[in-house]
């Protein structure tokens, strides 16, 4: 293959163009810094923006004109890489890493400190809301972007469950979990059998609704100060310094009094809850009900003139996101103490999306890996915590036109037909 | 009575501008039928550029209350027209043949882009512009008066003439032919030798200057804003884009107009507190009742 004459006039127009938009866009917005009525100017950093827009464009336009780079770009527009499927008989060499990983989940809360082990939480809690939305967005293919909502519900279930009937973790924990998913139910129902765009709105709209609800019915939900929830508690025994009905779990064991007593029970409960959902995920793609969503997700006519029921395969999917992030929202209220609305905006579910996005949707490993990284690394990286929903923007489109599968490729094994049943 | 009157009348204006931004949403999804996420944040956009514009304008001894609009309005539109052409050209046009998942969650971290670095380059404060054009006509009527400032009849004249212009470009120019071919057939349209991807570069163009009316109407008007106003006015003006049938025009400006009459109503009469509850009830209602919306064409699945 000869054919790399290589224009670097076009290249060069191509890099002039872009830095020219780049000037008119970046121009007002980064150059002139409003101050009051007043303005002051930072033109420094626009230059900058510009120059780098014009490297890069300079240098994409070059590199698409090369032979590997059109065999790239030509790859990316044929994109249909789909799962791997592995023979019947594949076993994976990395079975010794669930054990690793259980040994070393539950060694954490017995090594780490407790600023570790809160972060450690929230990245667990994530895990969770990811796998929830992975079911719904990563395996039925439904954008759903209210599922904060369903967040909110869980959390606000605790919390109002403890201050207005006396229920506590435990007993939230299940009903959350229903309320959730009945929530799910309701708004599904009507609304799943409707076009895909359509069904993402009205969960935005859903999602918002529940917000504003919670941040104006004061008489109920206090509103935007917010209201406690209950700490979980051992059979009975609560992880609190002085207990007003009964003993405490530090009396009862008589060990001396440490406020990470708490978080420890909770990393180990919510622990336990992760690998549950793990398996369960892992057992129902497995099922037809898996099967079904993900068929229904490649090609919907085709699977309702096989006679699935779109709507109740759809539905099921949705309350089973639901319910997870319902639990999730329990943890979440019980490991705060405290839950006020702003917990539970839009950018959460962008969080959320973005971890399915990135960690591939329908892919397990990935989203776990994917939740960690996302919501670990900007707690370890404070300088950059303001340039974290930029950087989350930036990522969702990248992934979109680059990998729009994750960057975890999902396999799975085939089938063979069993020997000596029908010969 | 009176709270009633002055409620329509403010209503009528909100709705205008709800009618404006509906437009973009209704012309991008009727022509590569997707939902710009990103569209509200362009709203946005175009408010900083208002006031960037109106700081300029004042700086450079400007003075006279037309010239400044003139200006703000030459300004804004031109950037923000480019904003939008940015975006299409970055964030859609790669993923022009995936799924439209894949082009939705884009328009999503497009969303979230703008308004991170809005935030990172204007600060997280909120802005405002000074008050240029103030007074207002009253009526009496009953033991009340209803007042219509200056302000709220120029948002109507602008926002009305913008619709107008647009409805000539769509109708009568060699453009809105090109973009009603690319709605009805966009592969048959290409077959005949329009450039398709020009004309959806356009209509992002055109969605984004409508969105830049908007902008520099309701800033001049509010006079503060920060940048989280678009993810709200987004919902809102795609509500309207919806109540109206998506993909129609008139749709639009009508939806836009009846949403915000009934939201002022319910502000006014029932709660306000619960008007955004109210706004997002109706989006959910229409969606579920009647997705096709009052002049929307129902949409019927090929195979």
């Amino acid at each position: 293959m000869t054919q790399t004459d290589i224009s670097y006039k076009k290249s060069g127009t191509d890099a002039i163009i872009a830095a020219l938009m780049a000037l008119v866009v970046f121009g007002p917005i980064m150059g002139i810094v409003l101050n009051g009525y007043q303005f002051k100017l930072s033109f420094d950093r626009v230059f900058v923006i510009v120059a780098i827009v014009f490297v890069g464009r300079f240098l994409m336009s070059t590199f698409f004109q090369t032979h590997r780079g059109k065999m790239m770009a030509f790859r990316y527009t044929n994109n249909n890489d789909g799962v791997t499927v592995l023979p019947p008989n594949h076993k994976s060499q990395m079975v010794w890493i669930i054990p690793l990983v259980m040994v070393i989940g539950l060694l954490v809360p017995f090594i780490a400190s407790k600023y570790v082990l809160t972060i450690v939480i929230l990245g667990l809690i994530y895990v969770l809301l990811g796998l929830g939305l992975n079911i719904v967005v990563g395996l039925a293919g439904l954008l759903d972007l209210g599922f904060v909502g369903f967040y909110a519900i869980g959390a606000y279930g605790l919390a109002l469950g403890y201050n207005h009937l006396g229920l506590g973790f435990w007993s939230m924990l299940p009903i959350a979990a229903i309320l959730a998913a009945c929530a799910g139910a309701i708004l599904g129902f009507p609304v799943l059998r409707m076009h895909g765009d359509y069904l993402a709105i009205v969960t935005l709209g859903f999602g918002e609704i529940i917000r504003l609800v919670l941040t104006n019915w004061q008489s109920f939900t206090h509103g935007p100060n917010g209201i406690t929830a209950p700490a979980p508690t051992l059979f009975g025994l609560e992880f609190k310094r002085r207990s007003a009905h009964g003993e405490t779990f530090h009396e009862f064991f008589n060990v001396p009094y440490d406020s990470a007593h708490k978080y420890m029970f909770v990393y180990l409960v919510l622990f336990v809850v992760v690998w549950a959902v793990l398996f369960i995920k892992h057992r129902l793609v497995k099922m037809p009900i898996g099967r079904a969503w993900e068929a229904l997700r490649e090609d919907e006519i085709a699977c309702r003139s096989l006679g699935l029921n779109h709507v109740l395969v759809k539905l099921s999917a949705f309350m089973m996101g639901a319910a997870i992030a319902g639990i999730a929202g329990v943890f979440f209220a019980t490991y705060q103490g405290f839950i006020n609305p702003t917990s539970f905006t839009f950018f959460e579910s962008a969080l959320i999306l973005a971890i399915v996005v990135l960690g591939g949707m329908g892919s397990t490993v990935g989203v776990v890996i994917a939740a960690f990284c996302l919501t670990v690394l900007p707690e370890l990286l404070r300088e950059v915590a303001q340039y974290r929903i930029l950087l989350f923007g930036i990522l969702m489109v990248v992934m979109m036109i680059w990998k729009p599968r994750g960057l975890v490729r999902v396999t799975r094994r085939g089938f063979a037909r069993k020997e000596g049943v029908v010969k | 009575m009176d709270i009633v009157l002055q409620q329509l009348v403010n209503g009528l204006t909100l709705g205008s501008v709800y009618g404006l931004i509906a437009i973009g949403y209704t012309m991008v999804y009727g022509i590569i039928g997707m939902i710009n996420f990103a569209h509200g944040d362009v709203y946005m956009v175009s408010a900083y550029l208002t006031a960037i514009a109106i700081a300029l304008l004042t700086f450079f001894g400007v003075q006279s209350f037309p010239f400044i609009l003139i200006g703000t309005l030459i300004f804004t539109i031109i950037v923000t027209g480019a904003y939008g052409w940015v975006i299409e050209r970055v964030a859609y046009r790669p993923l022009r043949n995936s799924s439209r998942l894949s082009v939705l969650i884009s328009a999503i971290g497009m969303s979230l882009i703008l308004q991170n670095y809005v935030q990172l380059s204007q600060g997280p404060n909120q802005q405002g512009v000074p008050t240029l054009l103030s007074g207002a006509i009253r009526f009496h009527v009953g033991d009340g008066f209803v007042q219509i400032t200056y302000m709220k009849i120029l948002i109507l004249l602008i926002a009305f003439a913008g619709m107008g212009v647009l409805t000539y470009i769509i109708q009568k120019t060699k453009l809105g032919r090109m973009c009603r071919a690319t709605q009805q057939d966009r592969k048959m349209a290409s077959i005949l030798g329009i450039d398709t991807d020009k004309v959806i570069s356009s209509v992002f163009v055109i969605g984004s200057s409508m969105a830049a009316l908007a902008g520099v109407l309701v800033t001049l008007d509010y006079g503060s804003f920060d940048f989280y106003i678009g993810f709200i006015m987004g919902i809102k003006a795609f509500t309207a884009a919806v109540l109206g049938g998506i993909g129609s025009l008139p749709g639009a400006m009508l939806g836009g107009i009846i949403l915000g009459l009934s939201e002022s109503l319910f502000a006014g009469l029932i709660s306000s507190d619960y008007k955004d509850v109210f706004s997002f009830s109706l989006l959910v209602l229409i969606l579920i009742i009647r997705p096709s919306g009052l002049l929307g064409k129902p949409a019927v699945e090929k195979v």
